[in-house]
């Protein structure tokens, strides 16, 4: 109820205010117009009455004030015009003072000032001297801080700089310097009592109203900024450490906060960097409640930023030992403010790495200094459950990996897995991933197994569990997490097999710590890592190659307490065909007798049967390795699961295709012509069976297409040359498939039609070919 | 007449029919990921119909797959993440029949006489198969059959030197014309090849 009275009050007294300076505004233009210069004083005078209120917030009062402005801008002209026409101004700046009130007087007087100035009767420094210290007559804050302010704008464009009209003597750009500095420093008394006025339950509105005043103040530092006479010499003896002095003893929060900030914005970096000693010293003597982190933070970004414009700024960034300075600072700032929340500390640390990173890239040990340091201000905490803080830091650790873009140096600063210690899993794993996904951008290539180890210190967040109890993940984010470890085992080589090996142990050792649930998406990639690496197979007169056999031996092992018996089979198998290739006939030997081991013991089911079978009859038709008695063994082997699979056309088709084990096309010593004979028999009466089955169960024989098939298996054959597969064998199967398919019993289909319509073209078209080919085939009658 | 209709009809005979064949990508097991140059080649919008003869391996890349095309045919890899693609399967775009198999089941691997039953047995005159990560085109009496060899250029124990490949295929009536595109010590290399089918008869010459 209270407030919105105060509101509407306020609205009142300033639609007032309006009225009473716009009424006397009107009388004083007509006393201009009739050159009225008693008039235009006494109207004048009374339209800055309205100034005089207590009553209006600064909001308000600004309104107030802005028309002022512009009607005195009118009162300015005609003073010149007055002088033109023979008054003396001299005569103008004493008439002036006669106004009864203080306060229109010195507007006045301010006015008159600036024509003064204008009229060069008398140097600027003098007038701009008188005018300063008569200011000192308004001691309210409110109407101090705005009349001030006025006389900054009208003296503006009239301070004596170099090259401007107002030179006067050699120390020109003192009396300048001089009188802002004054204006500055009254002007920030006054706005700091603001503060200390009125009652305490009005506190928080006060320093909202102070927030709305602080430009005014600023203004002052700006025009500094503007001042051309000013070098780097004037800016460290005079400049600075005055407008610090008032900074540090004002004592007030709100001020120095913005003070500092307006400092490191308004003059130039080149000036900071040669004045970091004394600006940096005055940081610890400032309130603590002082929020000195973005204050530093800004400084630091504003000089990384310098420092990347440019590389002929560098130098100097050494020359002024730019890092050591910040470093101590934030040091010191964080011991001073002890009630620094952690992100705080966290977020100067990466601002000064920030820093670190831009000037100087190539001093990794400063980059891990900054980061000894972060981590010694987290040991007094423990682990971070602080999202803030925590943000801060996946920010300060993913600096240097953008910057550098290569992992390989980030592996080298001895504090980066340090820090990470100091986070909780989650951010752990997102760290990690982070780590994972700048590799994988920058195809960094990790190329020993020293930098492999550091790289899995620093994931290990997703390579095992890190707590005893772990979170409960989400299926796919799992499924992600383990994909990325899989895609950034493809980066870890070296063409050197000596090394490689020492990085696939490596590896290995590490993925092995991952349970069960990780290892399906971990040991696939390693072991193809170390298949795929030609030298280190195929390295003669090494022991290498038996070493990596035997490493992944092991390493497929482990899944078996996945257990995931089918990708052990597919992988065990792999690793016999590098055998193969390598000429190792045990290593061979043992890897098909674990896929065996694998596929009695570990794989019911019918569909997984049939695929294992494809790749283990398929491997094995390429094994040229091994011996007859290991060949005979495998193949018996291979043939016996191939029958006994349950389907019987499933059975048929294994049967058949275990022909191919026993003629290598290659090798005329693998043409075994009887037994691939004895396999199509076999699997011909196992498509008989199933004939005969379908009749009983279901009244009509089933389809003839495995005979279709077992036909083209022979036509294979005999084009080979198989002697066993003859023109008469070919023509009785011929004649059985069609009465089958002629025979009543039998329902028509247009599968089996078609494929053995295809086959018996086939037939044609290879008698048309002519020559022995032709020839042969010349004898099937179709 | 209506003249616009007209115009409809000639428009509507000018479309392409762009079949993407690949395959045996083996993502993540053996490599990372598509080669950067196939990957830009590869824009949602510009092809019908996607071929994969299988091991892919992970649904990631299935989605990335469908997001360059909704129509996607896939058949089973023995590595493949998902258990619930087919062995085999056949589809009929314009006037082609096609096959799709992965490969491993045809034994001996990568034999064309062998590969040409399959054929026969799917009554198809284009079947494309994989496994062996080699691009072949082959040509015979009964059809054609087309390896687009590995999209990745993964690691296979069955071929020495394997060099990234894919294969584009462009279906105009009885025409098709094989684009294979193969990266080729950091180069991408095309090169096409004619076939055309007899209408009446099912074999493709």
């Amino acid at each position: 109820m209270m407030i919105t009275d105060g509101v509407e009050d306020e609205e009142k007294w300033l639609a007032a205010g309006i009225a009473g300076l716009q009424q006397n505004a009107f009388y004083m233009h007509r006393a201009l117009d009739s050159n009225n210069l008693k008039d235009a004083l006494k109207y004048s005078a009374q339209m800055l009455s309205e100034l005089r209120t207590s009553r209006l917030s600064p909001h308000k009062y600004y309104e107030l004030y802005m028309r002022a402005f512009d009607e005195l801008r009118k009162l300015e002209m005609f003073f010149k015009e007055e002088t033109r026409r023979g008054c003396s101004i001299v005569d103008l700046y004493e008439l002036v003072q006669h106004a009864g009130n203080i306060l229109p007087r010195l507007y006045l007087l301010c006015t008159v000032g600036s024509v003064y100035i204008k009229s060069k009767e008398a140097p600027a420094k003098d007038v701009l001297k008188d005018l300063v210290e008569m200011c000192r007559g308004i001691q309210h804050p409110v109407r101090g801080l705005f009349l001030r302010s006025y006389l900054a704008q009208v003296s503006r464009d009239k301070l004596p700089d170099i090259g401007s009209e107002y030179e006067g003597d050699p120390d020109i750009v003192t009396d300048a310097v001089e009188f802002v500095l004054q204006n500055f420093t009254e002007m920030n008394k006054l706005w700091v009592r603001m503060h200390h006025q009125g009652p305490q339950r009005d506190k928080e509105k006060r320093e909202k109203e102070r927030n709305e005043l602080r430009d005014l103040v600023g203004k002052n530092l700006h025009v500094l900024g503007q001042i051309e006479g000013i070098d780097l010499d004037m800016y460290k003896d005079t400049v600075l450490p005055r407008v610090l002095e008032q900074v540090v003893n004002c004592k007030d929060e709100l001020a120095q906060y913005y003070l500092m900030d307006c400092i490191i914005q308004v003059f130039p970096d080149e000036y900071h960097l040669q004045t970091l000693e004394t600006l940096l010293g005055a940081c610890p003597q400032l309130q603590p409640s002082v929020d000195m982190k973005t204050v530093l933070s800004r400084l630091m970004e504003r000089l990384s930023n310098y420092a990347a414009s440019s590389t002929e700024v560098l130098p100097e960034f050494l020359q002024v030992e730019a890092f050591a300075k910040f470093n101590n600072a934030i040091g010191k700032v964080i011991e001073a403010q002890v009630d620094m929340p952690i992100f705080g500390a966290v977020m100067l640390y990466s601002s000064l790495l920030t820093f670190t990173l831009h000037v100087h890239p190539d001093r990794l040990d400063y980059v891990d200094q900054v980061l000894g340091a972060c981590v010694k201000k987290l040991s007094e905490n423990g682990k971070l459950e602080d999202s803030k803080a925590t943000k801060q830091i996946v920010s300060l650790l993913s600096a240097p990996l953008d910057k550098y873009n290569d992992v390989v140096t980030a592996l080298k600063l001895s504090n980066y897995p340090r820090v990470m210690d100091y986070l909780n899993d989650k951010t752990n794993k997102v760290m990690a991933t982070i780590i994972i996904q700048s590799i994988m951008k920058n195809e960094t290539r990790i190329s020993t197994a020293d930098k492999v180890e550091a790289l899995f210190e620093l994931i290990k967040g997703l390579i095992k569990d890190l707590d005893v109890t772990p979170d409960e993940i989400d299926e796919e984010d799992f499924k992600e997490e383990q994909n990325s470890v899989a895609r950034l085992i493809q980066m870890l080589y070296n063409d050197e097999p000596e090394e490689m090996l020492k990085i696939i142990c490596t590896v290995r050792k590490h993925i092995l710590t991952g349970g069960p649930k990780r290892l399906p998406f971990t040991v696939p990639p390693l072991v193809f890592a170390s298949l795929k690496n030609d030298d280190l197979v195929e390295e003669e007169a090494s022991t290498t190659p038996n070493k990596i056999f035997q490493i992944l031996n092991q390493t497929i092992e482990a899944l078996s307490d996945v257990p995931v018996p089918e990708l052990a089979l597919w992988l065990y198998l792999e690793c016999a065909e590098a055998a193969n290739d390598c000429d190792l006939e045990p290593v061979a030997y043992e890897f098909f007798t674990q896929a065996y081991i694998l596929y009695e013991e570990e794989i019911a089911d019918s569909k997984a049967q049939i695929t294992a079978l494809h790749l283990i009859i398929g491997t094995l038709q390429r094994m040229h390795v091994f011996g007859v008695e290991n060949r005979d063994t495998l193949t018996h082997k291979a043939t016996g699961y191939s029958a006994k699979l349950l389907k019987k056309p499933d059975q048929c088709r294994a049967v058949y295709s275990c022909s191919h084990l026993f003629w290598n096309d290659e090798r005329d010593s693998m043409k075994d012509g009887e037994r691939v004979m004895l396999c199509l028999k076999r699997a011909l009466r196992i498509a008989n069976a199933a004939q005969q089955m379908s009749n009983a169960t279901r009244g009509s024989s089933g389809s003839v297409v495995l005979f279709i098939e077992i036909l083209n298996k022979y036509l294979y054959f005999f084009e080979k040359g198989n002697p066993q597969v003859n023109v008469a064998a070919v023509q009785s199967l011929i004649e059985l498939i069609t009465t089958e398919m002629q025979s009543e019993s039998s329902a028509t289909d247009p599968v089996a039609n078609a494929f053995f319509a295809s086959t018996l073209r086939y037939i044609q078209f290879q008698k048309q070919k002519g020559g022995t080919l032709g020839e042969k085939y010349e004898a099937i009658k179709v | 007449i209506d003249f616009a209709k007209e115009g409809e009809l000639e428009q509507k005979k000018m479309v392409l029919v762009l079949v993407l064949a690949l395959g045996d990508l083996h993502i993540p097991h053996r490599v990372a990921d598509l080669p950067p140059k196939f990957k830009s080649m590869l824009v949602p919008g510009k092809i019908q119909h996607i071929i994969c003869t299988g091991n892919l391996c992970i649904k990631e890349v299935y989605d990335y797959l469908k997001s360059l095309c909704p129509d996607m045919h896939v058949t089973r890899g023995e590595y493949d993440e998902d258990p619930r693609y087919l062995e085999t399967k056949t589809l009929t775009i314009d006037q082609f029949k096609l096959g799709v198999c992965h490969g491993h089941q045809v034994i001996p691997w990568g034999d064309l006489d062998s590969l040409a039953m399959l054929q026969k047995q799917l009554d198809v005159d284009i079947l494309v198969t994989g496994h062996t990560h080699q691009f072949k085109a082959y040509k015979h009496e009964g059809g054609v059959v087309i390896n687009p060899g590995s999209a990745t250029g993964a690691y296979s124990s069955l071929t020495y030197e394997v060099n990234p490949s894919f294969v584009l295929m462009d279906i105009d009536g009885l025409r098709v014309v094989v684009y294979v595109y193969e990266l080729i010590d950091g180069e991408v290399k095309v090169d096409k090849i004619d076939f055309k089918k007899i209408a009446t008869t099912h074999s493709t010459h």
